[in-house]
C-alpha cells in the first residue's frame, strides 16, 4: 500500500514538473497573439480594436497573403450552430478557414474529417450543413439527398494533384501511362519488367490509401476504370508515404500535399493520361491548369436551404471561397484559378431582398 | 524397503534444476519483453512530443497551422465526457452487480443474464459506437453531443465494471453476511453497511480500468461523428465537443510532418491525465480499504 501511495506521489510530482517545463516554452512568439484570438472568440465583435489586431497577426504570420479577404455578409448570433463533416484531404484547408473565420467573426464552426462518405451521410442526415469531398458526388448520394428533400450546391475550393511516387533509389521509372498504372494496380504486373521491357526484373510492391479515402475512389475511377485497386491499401496516408520511403521497389499514390511534405524522400512520377501527348509532371502549375492528368477538384457541398436561411452560414461560405486560395496554398494544396473562383462565388445565393 | 531411490534422484536432479533455471529465465524474459516495448514506446513518444509540450499547447484550440495547434478543446471535451460517463456507468453497473449477487434468485435466468453480461464485456467498441449512433444520436435525437457520446461510452464500459464489482461482492465472506442478517439487519442494511464497504476496493479497481478504457477510446467517437475541430468548449451536455483520442487520431492523419510531433505531445497529455486519474483512484481505494 505504501508503494501505491508513493506511485501516486510520483505521478503528482511528474505533473508539476511537466507544468513547470511548459512555462519556459515558447511563450514569447505566440503568447500575445493567442490572447487576442481568444478575446475575439469570447467577446464577439464588440471590440473593433481586438479584431483588427487579430487580423494583423494572421497577416504577419503567413507571408503568402494569408490575410483574410473582406466579406460582405454579416453574422447573426441567433443562427444555429454550423457543422461540417467529410474528407480528410479537404480537412486541413477548411480547418484553417474555420479558424480564421472564428478569429474574424467570433463564430466557431464545427468540423470533422472522417472521410468523404461520412460527409455525405451527415449532409443527408442533416447533422452537417456542408460536406467536404475529395471526389464528385455519386448518384446514390444524389438520390439519397433528393429523398431527404435536401437541395445542395457544389462549390470547388481547391485543386489537388493525385501524385504517384516511387522510392528515390528507383532510377528507371520516370514516367508512366494510365495503362501501365492499371497493370501495376490490378496485380497483372508483378515485376517491374512486366510493366516495360527495359525495366529491371524486380518485384513491385504497390501501396495506396484504402477505400475510406476519396483519393482511392478517384484513382479507382480514373485509372482503374472502376475495376478495383489491388495492392497494400492502408488507412493512414502517412503510412503509405513511409512504406514507399522504406521500400526500394515500391510505388504509391496519395494527395499532392503528402508529396509536398516529403519531396526529399520521394520521387514523383510523371503521368501521361489517355488524352495527353506526353507525360506531365505533378507540378504546381500543371495541377492548377489541369494539364496534369490526375488533377482533381476538391469540393464543399452546401445545403441550399441553410445557405438561404442562415445568414452566418452564408457569410461563412463566402469567407471560405474568398480565402480558399490563400488557405489552399498555406496547407500545401493548389488554389483555384481566379476565373474559376469567380464562378464559384457566383453560385452563392443572393440574400439581399 | 526404500520408497525413495537416492541414486535415481541424484541422477535426475541436475536436469530438473537446469530446467527450472531455464524456465525461470524464460518467464523473466517474457516479463521484460512487454516492459521493454512499453518503455521504448513511452520514450519514443516523449522524445517526439517533448518540444511541443508547453503552456500554449495546453491552452490553444486545434489549428491547421502547426505552430498554433493546441489540445485545449480536446482536454476539456474529454473531461466533460467523463463527467457524463462516470456517474452513469458507476450507478448502473454497481446496481446491476448488487442485484445479481445479492437480490436475484439463483436460477437459470439469472445465470443466463450473468453469462451475457460477461460476453458483452468482449464486444468490440465499434459495435457500441453503432449502437450509440442508432439509439442516442438518431432515435433520441441527441446529435453528436456530450450526452450521446457519454451514454455510449457508459454502455461500453458497463459490463467491465459489472463483472469486477460482482467479483468483489462475491469475495466478501459469507460469514460476515450471515452475521449481519443474524443481528436482524435487512438486506439493504447488510449491503450498505457491510458488503459495499468491504467490496469497494475491488469495485473501484474495476471502475479505474473501465474509465481508463473509456477516455482513450476512439472508435465509438468516430462512429458518432465527434468533430475534430471545434473552437469552443461545451457549455452543457447537449453541446458538441472534441475528445483527446479523436484529436490525436486526426493529427496523425495530417500530411505535414510537424503534426506527428504534435500528436506525440497529445499522447503524453492523455497518458498523464490517465495516470493522474488512476493515482487518484488508487488513493481513494487505499483510504477505503484502511477503514475496513
Amino acid at each position: 500500500m505504501k508503494k501505491n501511495l508513493f506511485l501516486a506521489a510520483l505521478l503528482m510530482s511528474l505533473m508539476f514538473i511537466l507544468a513547470a517545463c511548459s512555462d519556459s516554452g515558447s511563450e514569447e512568439d505566440t503568447g500575445s497573439e493567442d490572447a487576442s484570438t481568444e478575446e475575439g472568440t469570447e467577446s464577439e465583435g464588440t471590440e473593433e480594436s481586438t479584431e483588427e489586431s487579430t487580423e494583423e497577426d494572421t497577416e504577419d504570420e503567413s507571408a503568402e497573403g494569408g490575410s483574410s479577404a473582406e466579406v460582405t455578409g454579416t453574422v447573426n448570433e441567433d443562427d444555429e450552430q454550423i457543422a461540417g463533416e467529410g474528407s480528410s484531404t479537404v480537412f486541413p484547408i477548411l480547418n484553417l478557414l474555420v479558424e480564421d473565420f472564428n478569429a474574424d467573426h467570433g463564430v466557431a464552426v464545427e468540423l470533422g474529417g472522417n472521410g468523404t462518405g461520412s460527409g455525405f451521410s451527415a449532409l443527408i442526415e442533416g447533422s452537417a450543413q456542408f460536406a467536404n469531398a475529395s471526389r464528385g458526388i455519386e448518384q446514390e448520394e444524389i438520390d439519397a439527398l433528393e429523398e431527404a428533400g435536401i437541395e445542395w450546391t457544389e462549390f470547388l475550393v481547391a485543386t489537388d494533384g493525385l501524385t504517384v511516387a516511387v522510392n528515390p533509389a528507383n532510377d528507371f521509372v520516370e514516367d508512366l501511362t494510365f495503362e501501365e498504372l492499371k497493370m501495376i494496380y490490378s496485380g497483372e504486373a508483378t515485376n517491374w519488367s512486366d510493366v516495360r521491357e527495359d525495366f529491371p526484373e524486380e518485384p513491385i510492391t504497390a501501396y495506396g490509401p484504402d477505400q475510406s479515402h476519396g483519393t482511392h475512389d478517384f484513382f479507382n475511377e480514373e485509372v482503374m476504370e472502376e475495376e478495383g485497386v489491388q495492392g497494400q491499401l492502408i488507412q493512414d496516408t502517412n503510412q503509405v508515404v513511409s512504406s514507399v520511403v522504406g521500400d526500394e521497389n515500391a510505388i504509391g499514390f496519395f494527395g499532392y500535399s503528402f508529396y509536398q511534405e516529403n519531396q526529399d524522400s520521394l520521387k514523383a512520377v510523371s503521368i501521361s493520361g489517355p488524352d495527353s501527348e506526353e507525360a506531365v509532371e505533378p507540378s504546381f502549375e500543371n495541377v492548377m491548369d489541369f494539364s496534369y492528368p490526375l488533377s482533381r477538384p476538391l469540393y464543399v457541398y452546401a445545403d441550399n436551404a441553410v445557405l438561404e436561411e442562415n445568414e452566418t452560414f452564408h457569410t461563412f461560405m463566402e469567407f471560405t471561397l474568398k480565402n480558399s486560395q490563400s488557405a489552399a496554398e498555406e496547407v500545401g494544396y493548389v488554389p483555384l484559378e481566379d476565373a474559376a473562383l469567380e464562378e464559384e462565388l457566383a453560385k452563392l445565393p443572393n440574400l439581399e431582398q | 524397503m526404500t520408497l525413495i531411490d537416492k541414486d535415481v534422484i541424484a541422477k535426475k536432479r541436475p536436469g530438473r534444476q537446469s530446467r527450472n533455471q531455464i524456465l525461470k529465465w524464460l518467464f523473466f524474459l517474457c516479463t521484460m519483453f512487454g516492459l521493454a516495448v512499453l518503455i521504448l514506446l513511452i520514450a519514443d513518444t516523449l522524445m517526439d512530443g517533448w518540444d511541443r509540450l508547453n503552456m500554449d499547447f495546453l491552452t490553444n484550440f486545434n489549428s491547421s497551422r502547426a505552430e498554433n495547434a493546441g489540445f485545449f478543446g480536446a482536454i476539456i471535451g474529454s473531461l466533460w465526457l467523463m463527467l457524463v460517463t462516470a456517474p452513469v456507468a458507476i450507478i448502473l453497473s454497481v446496481g446491476t452487480a448488487l442485484y445479481l449477487e445479492e437480490y436475484a434468485p439463483k436460477n437459470k435466468i439469472t445465470d443466463f443474464i450473468k453469462i451475457n453480461i460477461s460476453n458483452l464485456a468482449g464486444v468490440p467498441s465499434v459495435v457500441f459506437g453503432l449502437l450509440g449512433l442508432a439509439m442516442f444520436v438518431r432515435a433520441l435525437a441527441l446529435g453528436n453531443s456530450v450526452l450521446a457520446a457519454g451514454l455510449t461510452l457508459a454502455l461500453m464500459i458497463l459490463p467491465v465494471i459489472v463483472v469486477s464489482a460482482q467479483e468483489a461482492i462475491r469475495a466478501v465472506p459469507e460469514s460476515v453476511r450471515e452475521a449481519s442478517v443474524g443481528m436482524g439487519a435487512t438486506k439493504w442494511q447488510t449491503v450498505s453497511r457491510i458488503i459495499l464497504p468491504a467490496a469497494i476496493p475491488g469495485i473501484i479497481t474495476g471502475i479505474i480500468l473501465a474509465l481508463s478504457r473509456a477516455i482513450g477510446e476512439t472508435a465509438p467517437l468516430v462512429v458518432i461523428g465527434v468533430p475534430t475541430t471545434l473552437l469552443v468548449t461545451p457549455t452543457s451536455v447537449l453541446d458538441s465537443f472534441q475528445a483527446m483520442p479523436m484529436q490525436i487520431y486526426s493529427w496523425v492523419k495530417m500530411p505535414a510532418e510537424e503534426f506527428q510531433y504534435i500528436a506525440a505531445a497529445g499522447i503524453i497529455v492523455l497518458l498523464v491525465i490517465l495516470l493522474l486519474m488512476n493515482s487518484v483512484a488508487i488513493f481513494i481505494r487505499n483510504k477505503f480499504s484502511k477503514r475496513y
